[in-house]
Parts: C-alpha cells; structure tokens; sequence
C-alpha cells in the first residue's frame, strides 16, 4: 500500500469515516456537471425528496450537446434543447452557478474548471464524465463518476469510494522536435494498455514532466482514464502556481493565494513516498504517437510499421484484427500516408490555446489540401477569445479551417460535428473507439493537434517533422 | 436507515458478448444519450453492432430470439471501458441484464454497476471461454451465481470467481445503493469539511 503520496495525503484530509462495506465515505471539494450526466440525477433527488446540500460547491456548464456553428436559442436539435432548457431549470432551482453561453465563460468542463481557478491543488474533484482525470494535474485527486454517484454528491457532497493503488510513471529525458505531452500519454497507455491502471491512480512526475507546461500536463493527466486509470495526477510545482495566480479566484484574492500555498506545499508527495509500482519511460526514444487502431492503446511512432497482431500476444491479437480490419491498416506498413478526409483540434485533451497556437504555427502560410473538411474548436469561450486576440483565428480561416464556437465538438457524436459515413480523421481527441465521433463506420486517428495540422495540410497522416 | 435489497445471488440464462476492451460507446452510442430520463434506454444496448446503417437489423446475441430471456451477461477482459456514462449499465439493466461474468471489468463502469445492484463477477479467463462456448451452444441453459460463496453454478459444474470484497459485502448486506448511508451523518460530514483549508 502507498504511503507519504499525494494521494493518500489529500484522501486522508478528506476522509469523513469507513463504511460498513469497506470503502470511505470521501468529502467533495468541487463538483462539476454538465448536461448529460445531471439531469438523472436531479431527478433522483427530486424523487426522493431531498435538496442540494452544498450547491456553493458544484458549478455548472454546458458543452457535450451545444453546437458550435449556430448556438443560437432554441437550438436546432429538439433532444439538445430540452437537455440545455433542463440544465437550465435545475441550476437555478438548486441556486447552482452556470458557465452558460451568455457568460463567456462557457466551454469544455475540464477546460473552464482550470482556466478560473475552479481547480486547485489538494482538491477533491468529482464530476460525471470520465475525463475530470483532466484535473489531477493541478495536484488534485479528480476523477469520473456516475449518475448516481453524482446524486450522491448533490444531495451530501461525498462518495464512497475504495482506496487504489498509486503507480509512480516517471518521465526521464527530453522531448524531442514536435513531440508532445499527447504522444508521452500515447506512449504510457501504448506500453501499459488500455487496462494497465485499473485499480490505481497514476502518479507522473520525472524531470520532463517538470518541464511541461499546465496545458501539456492536463493532457497527460486527461487520458489517464484511456489507459484505465480513473484518475492521474502531477505533484504543484512553481508552473502550477503561476497558472493559479492568474485566474479569476486568485486575482480577486491574492491574499487567499498566500493563504493556501502552505496546505498546496504540505500535500506533494514525498520524497520517500511508497508506490505500489513504479514505471519508468525515456522521452528521448519518443516520436510524434499516431493510432493504427480503435483503442487509444493501439498506437505507434509515426516511423514505426503497424504491427501484427500475432506480434501483440494472445489478449492483445483479436481485438488488433478486428481495429485493423475496420480501420483497413496492413501489418507492416506504416501510418504516414493513410488518407484522411476530416481534420478535428479540438476536446478536453487538446483545446487549450496552446494547443491552437502549436497547431496555428504548423498551418501559417500553408492550406488544408482539398476536400478536407478541417474544424479547429477552442476548449472555452475565454481561449476562443485569448486565440482571436493573438490573431490565431484569422490563420487558421486563412488556410482553410474553419473556426468554430466553444464545445466537445467532434469528440463525441452528440452534437452536429460528426464524421459521415467512413470518414476518416485525423483527431486531437481521447477515443478513437468505434463510431465515437459519431459514424459507426468512421475511423479514427488520434495525434497531436501539431500533426493533425499536417494531416490537413497533405490530406494524409504525415511525419509534422517534415513540415517544419 | 432505509438501505437497498440483499443481494445474495443472481441466476438466469445467458448470454454471450465476446471481446477485450468493449467500450461503453460500444454498449451504447453517445448519440442515444440525448435524453433527460434512462427510460427506454434498453432497446439501444450494443446499437450499431446489431442494426447496419439502414437499421436493418444484424446477427448479434441481443437480437437472437433465443437469448431475449437471458439474464446474465458473459464478457472478456475491460469490460465497459471508456466513457463514465451510467447510461450503459443503465441500458444492459433495461434490456434484461440482471448480472455480468467477466474476466475483468474497467473501474467506473463496475461502480456505476454496484450502483444499481447489478453483480459483476470475476472470473479467470480460461474459464470464461468455456462458459462463453456453453452459453452460445445451451442458449436455454441456466447459470446460478452465488455471491456469498463467490461462485458461479452452470452445467453441473462449481467455479470459483472473485467479487471484489467491498462490492460483495455491498450486495450482501443491502448497502449498494449509498444514498441512505452517505445521508446519514450531516454533522460529521460538515464537521470534517471545517477542517478542509480550502472550503471557506
């Protein structure tokens, strides 16, 4: 069992007893929600006659279903509508502050949670969608949870939850030219498997994770989930509390800045810290990371040659014929060079501005080659905003993309961005599970925003090396 | 306190799912998520594997007349991984699902399971694809889970499985569904939120 982490530090101090069963009863520091996953559980709660226990402590917005081209009041999807209007209604009678689109501070959840100061070190931070792992990054204990669950926590803000097991990934070397926080979690979840962290929590940290910046190790610490660990997290270091410094809740207050510094110092993990396991990885052998695949585990080095899955070992080989054949992949050949039709930054992995300010560099002066249809959406309302003020926006639509409104987008086929037919896309997304994007033929390739920039630009999966 | 039926054991005709890492876009695609109620939930479990794109609809054991009346689910390894959806336990359970049999399960959709009082039973891998064989050759064969002793009854044989210890004595003691449990304690819980430096 671990012992002096991060993880046992912060669960200790929010521990509020043992249940019956063997799990804590754990209390939740910030609950985020979105209108996919809430309005059942609001439900629940008016059924059985309870109220909101600590609504100070939820915050709402919406992000899953809004359209990104015409957002305009009522939606045209009828099924969006009544989930927005729900939404709506329950915010306000359980007197829940809402990010909504008139805010301008709408956006992906695990992108405005960050972005004003939500997120905090030392928190316990719950929301129902897999990806709050997003958070752990700022050193908090974040992770994905279900509807009832989120009853749960409207109507007494705690959990019961088991104890993991914490594995310590340590990140040793440099990243190299256009290789990314994106292709380091590709690598981990490649070399450990979509399963490989069920039961822990993963702990990053190594000297090129110090390096990372906040938007690179939310990234890291997002897809934690794809390779099974519910939640992920990066010890605070002087990058977490610049980022900190310069959002809405401690600009208001500097002085509560101050004030938490010493609790955010007191929960790293230790020096002598027990891990239940440690792994170790070398960023210098790390190239711009593409999927052949239909699971984020099923990924290669863009000069690497798709494997076969006799190659893979026993569990890995049914599932690695059956991605190959919908993916229509050969064994032996290489991912540079397979055609797209659809070119997508965006999502709660890669939406943040320095995303787009990665990609935007790739694409200035040069055009997204015909016949793709290529979208970039910014994570929020604030880095759409920050983005045009820089003048990202002006190049992207010069070259071809087209520049879209805060939301998931085509991350997920909920709204109206999704791959048509057996589209193929190059995505700066999570998942590239069967029919995620939408389509139940479309096909997915998940790469850095960088590199789906090339991909648009050559109409095909390339080397963003050789592009400069 | 009001607590949730003991759940002792499971036992009806299964049904067999095969596959590692069966996502819950899978189980359900997140388009059919766009409702405000888990209502009618049941009728999109595992939508596009058994209706092509015309809705016509496809060879795959949901759809098989011989296995409407099943009960107990039989899987491979990471088992609903993916998004947290509650939607797709939701789904299974709506369509008939009462328990899971697999090898392995991904974290949140296990909870999302114990949540609902739906058992999902370990079982070793070689042993799942002889039951999985079973079940596809005996669709009127019964399956009998016992989730005291943690073992799984079919075909006049006993194989021993794991329920993860707090999941079991959840089930058994009538304690799964948390609400009553974590509704019971206010004062301590507003006591140890006193003591958090960041809760003004």
């Amino acid at each position: 069992m671990s012992e002096g982490t991060l993880y046992d530090k912060v669960w200790d101090g929010h521990k509020v007893r043992e249940l019956p069963n063997g799990q804590d009863q754990l209390f939740v520091g910030l609950h985020l929600i979105h209108e996919v996953t809430s309005p059942q559980a609001f439900g629940m709660i008016r059924e059985k006659r309870m109220e909101v226990a600590y609504p100070e402590l939820t915050h709402a917005t919406v992000d899953h279903i809004i359209p990104t081209l015409d957002q305009s009041r009522p939606f045209k999807d009828d099924q969006a509508e009544r989930m927005m209007a729900e939404l709506e209604s329950n915010v306000v009678e359980a007197k829940i502050k809402f990010a909504g689109p008139e805010s301008g501070n709408q956006g992906i959840v695990h992108v405005i949670g960050p972005e004003q100061g939500l997120t905090q070190p030392g928190m316990t931070i719950v929301c129902g969608d897999s990806h709050t792992s997003t958070h752990g990054a700022f050193g908090s204990l974040a992770f994905g949870i279900g509807t009832t669950q989120i009853r749960d926590v409207l109507a007494t803000q705690t959990i019961a939850l088991g104890r993991q097991k914490v594995r310590k990934i340590e990140v040793k070397g440099e990243l190299g030219e256009c290789v990314t926080a994106k292709d380091i979690i590709l690598t981990i979840i490649r070399y450990l498997g979509t399963d490989g962290g069920v039961g822990h929590v993963y702990e990053y940290g190594g000297p090129a994770i110090s390096k990372l910046n906040m938007e690179g190790r939310m990234s890291i610490c997002n897809m934690s989930i794809e390779g099974g660990a519910r939640a992920g997290y990066i010890n605070p270091d002087g990058t977490t509390y610049e980022w900190l410094k310069n959002t809405d809740t401690f600009k208001k207050d500097p002085e509560r800045f101050e004030n938490l510094l010493p609790y955010w110092e007191s929960i790293r993990s230790e020096r002598n810290a027990k891990y239940d396991d440690i792994f170790e990885i070398d960023c210098n052998k790390i190239e711009p990371m593409v999927t052949w695949g239909t699971t984020p585990g099923q990924g290669i080095g863009i000069s690497e040659e798709i494997p076969d899955p006799d190659s893979l070992g026993e569990t890995k080989r049914e599932s690695a014929i059956w991605a190959q054949k919908h993916m229509r992949v050969t064994p032996g050949e290489k991912m540079i060079g397979y055609k797209i039709n659809v070119a997508f930054i965006g999502s709660c992995t890669n939406s943040r501005l320095s995303d787009l300010r990665e990609a935007c560099k790739i694409m200035e002066g040069r055009n997204v080659a015909s016949g793709i249809r290529a979208l970039v959406v910014p994570g929020s309302q604030r880095v759409k905003a920050a983005a045009e003020k820089e003048g990202i926006d002006k190049i992207f639509v010069e070259s071809g993309f087209e520049w879209r409104s805060a939301g998931c987008s085509m991350c997920l086929g909920m709204n109206e961005d999704q791959l048509i037919g057996d589209e193929a896309c190059a995505s700066s997304s999570n998942r590239n599970f069967i029919g995620r994007q939408g389509s139940k033929d479309g096909r997915t390739v998940l790469m850095s925003p960088a590199m789906v920039a090339a991909a648009a630009i050559k109409g095909e999966v390339t080397d963003v090396r050789e592009i400069g | 306190m009001t607590g949730s039926p003991a759940i002792k054991s499971a036992g009806g005709r299964g049904i067999s799912i095969r596959g590692n890492d069966i996502d819950t876009d899978q189980i359900i695609p997140a388009r059919y998520l766009k409702a405000i109620t888990f209502e009618g939930m049941g009728e999109f479990s595992f939508r596009d594997l058994r209706f092509d794109g015309e809705g016509e609809e496809m060879e795959h054991p949901f759809n098989d007349e011989a296995y409407q009346d099943a009960s107990i689910l039989v899987v491979n390894s990471n088992f609903g991984c993916g998004s947290s959806r509650e939607h797709a336990p939701q789904a299974l359970m709506r369509w008939g699902i009462e328990a899971i049999i697999g090898h392995s399960f991904a974290e949140i959709f296990s909870g999302n399971c114990l949540a609902l009082g739906i058992p999902v039973i370990e079982m070793e891998t070689m042993q799942i694809g002889v039951l999985q064989e079973w079940v596809e050759s005996t669709p009127n064969g019964e399956i009998y889970i016992d989730i005291v002793a943690q073992s799984v009854k079919y075909d006049g044989q006993e194989i021993e499985v794991n329920i993860p210890e707090s999941h079991r004595k959840a089930l058994v003691d009538g304690i799964w569904d948390t609400a009553a449990l974590l509704k019971s304690n206010p004062e301590e819980v507003k006591q140890i939120s006193g003591k958090i430096p960041y809760i003004k």
